[in-house]
């Protein structure tokens, strides 16, 4: 883990002196929409396509005396990424030179897919993933309304397994193209 | 058990409940590679996880309450038998695949009303746990009711097998809603619930999910109770040198 953190940091440029002095100057509310844009980079350890902000897992960015520090939120309370995740931004805020970060996790509100944003649910359903059907119940698994098939469209669709490869998603089966699909559980 | 200056019903609490999460996802995990079908196998691996995380959470809280420095870990893997606080239907053995999920039915049907009752916690880290860990107890009693439902009312086969777990394991799940001093202080100071509530919402529950599913629950069944303080059937005594055998045989090891 070391030696791999170590290369990384290698490959990328450093925070330049002027932006560490404009930072000093007092910048700090730029200083930190610019750690949230370079934390929507940061891939989702078991869906790639879609970044830690996009799931809404990162629910603050704020400094506290000079040190940055990243809220997140678990999505499902034994999912394995969460500690992945929490390593793989602070592996990413320390690439790009700030060296003092300390992620916090949050428990309350919980996760709720509500929070994935429009743009990911666009790329989820690129990437053969159905997005969350979200609805009055949110918080019971069944999905709320008809789940599109992400390869053909089709509505005519089947849940076979409310559970599948992660925590998060659950096995569908397409009636009219017949492909098995994963569906983002609606949480 | 500790008896420092912290709130040791709140830390009975949190060991009760981080304790019946863990030996149960610790039991359902044997079933990783052995279910019936692939589907169900991912689906009681899935369950075990979100147990096995909302576990880390209650023990990660009740080291802090207690304020020794003990971790979830030190917690879930260096306590002796008598030292768990989790009640005795969940330490029962897997059986077969009818009796792991009536236990899970009988678990999750509890688990879900009681989590929502400590949402309303007057602790405000009680009810985040709770809050988090509600909304995973909600789709584990979707599919343990569905299950015990359709297999209940299924063939004659699986209706038999059924009816055998639940002659077995009925008798175990009074002590889930039995409510003792520990509990009594509890609700006194708003940290939990009232059980005789959640018992009567489960008892209502139970005669409408057993009479779908064409099962006879024995209600004169004297309660097998005694987890919560501490008293543990044989079975749990054979699954913590399993569950603890790393921590124990390389005291302090990590990934």
């Amino acid at each position: 883990m070391a030696s791999a953190f170590s290369s990384r940091r290698c490959l990328v440029s450093i925070m330049t002196a002027a932006e560490k002095a404009g930072e000093a100057s007092g910048g700090q509310s730029s200083s930190v929409d610019r750690v949230w844009r370079w934390l929507e980079e940061v891939p989702d350890p078991e869906i790639p396509v879609v970044s830690v902000v996009d799931l809404g897992i990162v629910r603050d960015v704020s400094m506290e005396d000079g040190k940055y520090v990243v809220t997140v939120t678990p999505t499902y309370s034994g999912c394995p990424a969460t500690a992945v995740i929490s390593l793989d931004i602070e592996n990413a805020l320390h690439a790009r030179g700030l060296e003092d970060v300390r992620i916090e996790t949050r428990l309350s509100p919980a996760w709720t897919t509500a929070w994935i944003t429009d743009n990911a649910r666009e790329k989820l359903k690129n990437y053969g993933i159905a997005p969350p059907v979200e609805g009055a119940c949110v918080g019971a698994m069944k999905a709320a309304g008809p789940v599109a098939c992400p390869r053909c469209g089709s509505l005519n669709t089947v849940e076979t397994s409310r559970f599948g490869s992660t925590p998060c998603k659950a096995h569908w089966r397409c009636n009219d193209c017949l492909e098995p699909f994963d569906y983002f559980k609606s949480f | 058990m500790a008896t420092g200056k912290h709130d040791q019903t709140l830390f009975e609490l949190s060991l009760r409940m981080g304790d019946n999460a863990l030996i149960l996802g610790q039991r359902i995990s044997a079933w990783c590679g052995h279910a019936p079908v692939l589907e169900e196998d991912i689906a009681l691996a899935n369950v075990a996880l979100d147990l096995i995380g909302q576990a880390s959470l209650w023990l990660g809280f009740a080291g802090e309450i207690e304020g020794e420095g003990r971790t979830a870990d030190n917690l879930a893997f260096l306590r002796a038998d008598r030292e768990f606080r989790n009640c005795l239907l969940v330490e029962q053995p897997n059986g077969d695949f009818g009796h792991t999920l009536m236990r899970q039915f009988l678990f999750d049907a509890w688990h879900l009303p009681m989590l929502k009752a400590l949402t309303l916690s007057s602790d405000e880290r009680v009810a985040a746990i709770a809050a988090k860990s509600a909304k995973e107890a909600t789709y584990h009693l979707e599919r343990s009711e569905d299950f015990v439902i359709r297999l209940g009312d299924g063939s004659d086969e699986s209706h038999r097998r059924m009816q055998d777990a639940l002659d077995v394991l009925w008798p175990f799940a009074g002590e889930l809603t039995c409510a003792d001093e520990i509990d009594v202080a509890l609700a006194d100071k708003g940290l939990g619930p009232d059980l005789g509530a959640i018992g009567a919402e489960y008892k209502e529950y139970m005669e409408r999910m057993l009479k779908k599913a064409t099962l006879t629950a024995d209600w004169q069944a004297p309660i097998r109770k005694g987890g919560k303080v501490g008293d543990h059937s044989e079975a749990l005594g054979h699954l913590l040198p399993e569950m603890q055998w790393l921590q124990r045989s390389h005291p302090g090891a990590v990934w």
